[in-house]
């Protein structure tokens, strides 16, 4: 929560009960979603209900303690972020805390209460360079210089939307603080680097596009199969120890978005600390400077207070939009979106609302689809284009994808990446089903790929889910009679699709080089696999034995493509070898 | 201290009394009987005029005319290094005759959450002395590993097993094996396995090192709500202040969570899955986040719980949500365990998701990562086609898949199967790793780095014939 809006506190209330989170105040003037402080403490809070004289209210941090008689203030203003440079390269809790600042203010590596700390540091100076001058006409939405915020992101400074914008009046230069004005307009209206935005409300944009360009994640089996588009929804389902966290961390590590939020909702601590240890030392692939530099993370964890869980999904996908509305391309990964829905469902509980499906407020698909509407491929309203991608990881119970927080998201978002426990068992990494998992974006982005990697890509791609596909059906028969009853061509199709799975959709996220797989590399180890296919028919044809294909010595090499560094030389030369060697059987 | 005689309302576990003061949420409460009975408990709702109570001992023999008192603070734990080699009851008094406790400190037993940025990413190898663990599925301090059971299989002998055996070996620097405390929280088992873990901890002098919480099953189950909490402000307090590695053992969380349940319906709470309270997972975060290491401190909260999981379900709520917490799972096989297999792990469905950090070079070995995760595919592999067998018979399979099958074999005799007391170490554990990978032909070793092949393939053991 923002400090400038700590000295507007309006009339103060007393409260009546107190039950875990959910706190009720009397006498309280409040609007519904204002920002309240609750108790002796000043324990941060929200407004949820009102009812008549009693007002309702979800505390963010613990309430042990807490009783009634103590005092309750209301700041007169909902739940907002607060937006400026110094937001890259900072990791807050659900309500925009940084976890740095609150470590000092507390001094103690526990989470203490009723400590507030500002999103952004305010009194810090950013070097500010206009890009108007006196005389020019600015609207919302439109920049009016930039701050070289880190090594890869020039923080560009905007009219608020919720300015009128008029005629620039005075422009400064040089080193300011968030708060200090920057540039002046003749209404009188004076524009800071510093914004401030309500979490619950979309940020305007000016219009919606179809996306049309990949988001690249260096992931073989999303890049090549089940492509994801900036601007574009997806969902990883998967139940525990399936690999959805590992999944969302390589994509927040080498998606090709501008601009990474990280969103660790209600999941370990632990989990949290890696990324903090870890992207600092990492490189970004398109830049080559320090990964933290575009990466901006909200961690709240599953023990932390349950309503900050509830609002940290929205701190999040909030500040993604300001990005966007410099005109960068964003990636938000949200893990896990099963985790902000129990959040809803506890809080309900505790309201004693009538439940709907398992237990989960009659909102839950409202709320969801809520959330993933505001992605998408945006015209913003100074005319930049920008957009903001959402990646929900979810948790459901028992990895059953029946439950109403899987079926909800599946009707919104248009990517489905299904992660399989049999997959994982088998150390099958990413144990990403390929039978059960889908993109409607394919067709939308092909034509980027035919463009910008190679002419063939969609018919390769069909012709590795053919192969996929008939291996699917070739394995229940071979469950019942076993390989060796099946003619010598359906073995060998068995053999390519083998390859397929361990070549081409394995992939080692722990493995230096083979953690990032550009598209063209994808291309080329499909094609590698593709002439052994072909190459392997030819010879199957004229009368090799199945079994002496299946044994030369080129072929298992096809599954160390991945971990090469220099990848074209070694499949040029791979390919002439399964070539050379099969012809020799013949 | 004001003392009430308005009790309104008992029901199962609560009490409703009013009041005339504010009284604070989480708050302590003393009840005494009219027969002179002091019982304990904790504010669950506080409103003007009314409070809901959660009663630890039992709401029997409270009646009307029983007096209530507010303590004015939350539950707290008098915490001391002392209380290392001391016995304590499920709600923290001492039990075994001892001293009384002199406390250091008396704090708060909730616990804060622990920020994730003051926190240290943890990736120091324990040594369980246990293949199938140190092997496949590496424990690492500040990790929460769980046990995933079911009734009637040897878990108990396991955690023991680990409590007994678990260093991190030699430190370079100090050339010293670090051991670590136990804190132990047991709630709701029988007598006859407290008396197990009791006599064993004697036995092995590891009680000198421990702390023993024992909640019995004959304990007020609510009792069992408090146990673990006041298991890890004690362990808390042991490693961050007084830097001890501190393992603690917490048994049986299915306990536990059933008396979540019998207060959540004794307060006519909207039920989640099965009857369980919606907060569980909330709940159990506030319990199992409570490991881990923080960055500027020696001591570290390693935790392993274990459950049985009802009717052998892992999708049933308890193990779902605690698999969702925790880092990974150790699961105890019925059908190894009918086999004899001794620990009766089931490295497939296992998983230890801080193993990558916390082994290689440097931490265990080289080819640890290597080897673990070509043995997972071949004995998936081998898995797989015993279903085959039992339809097609041996005979009908090629040469390659019987080696699989062999492979199988000798990876639950000899790999997993070793025993309740033997402690291997982790270059023992990985040799018997590539003793067995060596059945294999070198091309089928596809997960396995070329120059590591050369290195540690014993070129003979091919031709040995599996003893299976």
């Amino acid at each position: 929560m923002s400090q400038a809006t700590q000295d507007s506190v309006r009339e103060d209330g007393v409260i009546a009960s107190v039950s875990g989170p959910v706190v009720t105040a009397r006498g309280l003037d409040a609007r519904m979603n204002d920002v309240v402080y609750v108790g002796d403490e000043g324990l941060m809070g929200e407004v949820i209900e009102i009812e008549g004289d009693l007002t309702t209210i979800q505390v963010y941090e613990e309430t042990s303690g807490v009783g009634p008689g103590e005092p309750v203030e209301s700041t007169g203003e909902p739940l907002t972020v607060d937006l400026g440079p110094g937001m890259m390269d900072a990791i807050y809790d659900g309500v925009q805390r940084p976890l740095d600042v609150l470590e000092s203010k507390m001094d103690s590596a526990f989470l203490d209460r009723g400590v507030d700390a500002p999103g952004i540091d305010l009194d810090e100076k950013w070097e500010f360079e206009p890009t108007v001058s006196e005389g020019d006409e600015v609207a919302p939405g439109d920049v009016v210089g930039s701050v070289p915020e880190t090594v890869t992101i020039e923080h560009k400074v905007m009219v608020p939307p919720d300015f009128e914008g008029g005629e620039v009046v005075a422009v400064e230069e040089g080193e300011f603080s968030v708060t200090e004005t920057v540039v002046e307009l003749d209404n009188g209206e004076e524009i800071t680097m510093h914004q401030e935005w309500p979490v619950r409300q979309a940020r305007p944009a000016a219009e919606k596009k179809t996306p049309r360009e990949p988001l690249v994640s260096g992931q073989r089996i999303l890049d090549g199969l089940f492509p994801i588009a900036k601007g574009g929804t997806a969902a990883i389902p998967g139940p525990f120890g399936s690999g959805k966290t590992v999944t969302q961390h390589q994509l927040a590590k080498w998606a090709d978005a501008d601009i990474v939020v990280y969103v660790g909702c209600g999941e370990r601590g632990n989990e949290m600390t890696e990324v903090i240890e870890d992207f600092p030392e990492l490189d970004d692939p398109k830049t080559g400077n320090p990964l933290m530099a575009r990466t901006c993370l909200i961690a709240n964890t599953s023990n932390m207070p349950v309503a900050a869980r509830e609002s940290c999904i929205y701190t999040g996908i909030t500040i993604a939009e300001y990005y966007r509305d410099m005109g960068y391309d964003v990636a938000l990964m949200a893990d896990s979106t099963s985790r902000w829905a129990e959040a809803m469902r506890e809080i309900s509980s505790r309201l004693e609302e009538m439940p709907g499906e398992e237990g989960y407020p009659a909102y839950l698909a409202a709320r969801l689809s809520e959330f993933y509407e505001r992605a998408g491929y945006f015209t913003t309203v100074n005319g930049e284009e920008g957009s903001v991608s959402v990646i929900g990881a979810v948790s459901p119970p028992g990895g059953d994808f029946s439950e109403p927080v899987t079926q909800n998201t599946l009707r919104i978002v248009k990517t489905f990446w299904a992660l399989d426990a049999d997959l994982a068992e088998r150390r099958h990494f990413p144990a990403i089903n390929w039978n059960e998992s889908y993109s409607l974006y394919q067709e939308q982005l092909d034509p980027w790929f035919v463009e910008n990697v190679e002419d063939d890509w969609a018919d390769e791609r069909q012709w590795a889910v053919d192969v996929l596909d008939e291996e699917n059906e070739l394995q229940e028969i071979v469950q019942l009679v076993g390989k060796d009853a099946l003619p010598e061509d359906q073995q060998l199709t068995l053999e390519i699709a083998r390859y397929l799975r361990e070549a081409y959709l394995q992939q080692n996220a722990f493995h230096p080089t083979d953690t990032y797989c550009s598209p063209e590399k994808t291309y080329g180890i499909l094609t590698a696999i593709h002439t052994f296919n072909d190459e392997a028919f030819k010879a199957l044809e004229a009368g090799v034995p199945v079994e002496e294909i299946q044994a030369i010595e080129a072929a298992p090499r096809l599954n160390r493509i991945g971990v090469q560094e220099d990848w074209e030389a070694y499949i040029e030369d791979l390919k002439a070898e399964i070539t050379e060697q099969l012809r020799e059987l013949y | 201290m004001k003392e009430y005689q308005t009790i309104t309302e008992i029901s199962g576990p609560l009490v409703f009394a009013e009041v005339d003061e504010p009284i604070g949420y989480d708050e302590i409460v003393e009840i005494e009987t009219p027969q002179g009975e002091t019982k304990r408990g904790q504010v669950l709702e506080s409103s003007e005029g009314l409070v809901a109570i959660q009663v630890f001992e039992g709401t029997t023999g409270i009646d009307r005319n029983a007096s209530v008192r507010f303590l004015g603070e939350t539950l707290k734990m008098p915490v001391t290094e002392d209380l290392l080699g001391r016995v304590l009851d499920g709600s923290g008094q001492p039990i075994d005759g001892g001293p009384e406790i002199v406390p250091d400190e008396r704090r708060d037993i909730v616990g804060a959450a622990i920020n994730p940025y003051s926190r240290e990413y943890p990736e120091e190898f324990i040594q369980t002395g246990v293949s199938a663990i140190d092997g496949m599925n590496t424990l690492v301090r500040g990790q929460k590993l769980p046990i995933f059971s079911a009734s009637g299989l040897p878990h108990n002998n396991l955690a023991l097993q680990i409590a007994r055996q678990a260093t991190v070996p030699e430190d370079e620097d100090s050339g010293e094996e670090s051991e670590f405390a136990v804190v132990f929280g047991a709630m709701g088992i029988t007598q006859e396995e407290a008396n197990e873990f009791m006599e064993d901890f004697e036995r092995t002098g590891a009680l000198e090192r421990s702390v023993v919480f024992t909640n019995l099953a004959d304990d007020p189950a609510v009792e069992r709500t408090v146990t673990p909490r006041l298991a890890l402000t004690t362990a808390e307090y042991l490693a961050f202040d007084k830097d001890y590695h501190v393992l603690v053992i917490l048994t049986d969380m299915t306990n536990y969570c059933e008396a979540l349940r019998e207060i959540g319906a004794a307060r006519e709470e909207v039920p989640g899955r099965r009857g369980y309270p919606g907060y569980m997972y909330t709940d159990l975060a506030q319990l199992y986040e409570r490991a881990g290491r923080i960055e500027g401190r020696e001591g570290s909260v390693t935790q392993i719980p274990i459950l049985t999981m009802p009717g052998d379900d892992d999708t049933h709520p308890i193990p779902d949500l605690t698999g969702y917490i925790t880092e990974g799972q150790i699961y105890i096989d019925r059908d190894l365990n009918s086999q004899g297999i001794r620990p009766p792990i089931n490295p497939l469905p296992s998983l230890s998701r801080l193993m990558d950090d916390g082994i290689g070079e440097g931490l265990t070995r080289e080819d640890h990562a290597d080897v673990s995760d070509q043995m997972y595919a071949a004995y998936a592999e081998g898995e797989d086609l015993r279903d085959l067998v039992n339809i097609v018979g041996r005979e009908a399979l090629s040469e390659r898949d019987n080696k699989y099958l062999d492979f199988a074999e000798r990876f639950e005799a000899e790999f997993v199967n070793q025993g309740f007391d033997t402690d291997r170490s982790i270059e023992d554990t990985l040799d018997i790793g590539w003793d067995l990978l060596s059945m294999l032909p070198k091309s089928e070793l596809n997960r396995i780095d070329e120059e590591l092949i050369e290195d540690y393939y014993e070129e003979d053991a091919e031709s040995v014939e599996a003893e299976a």
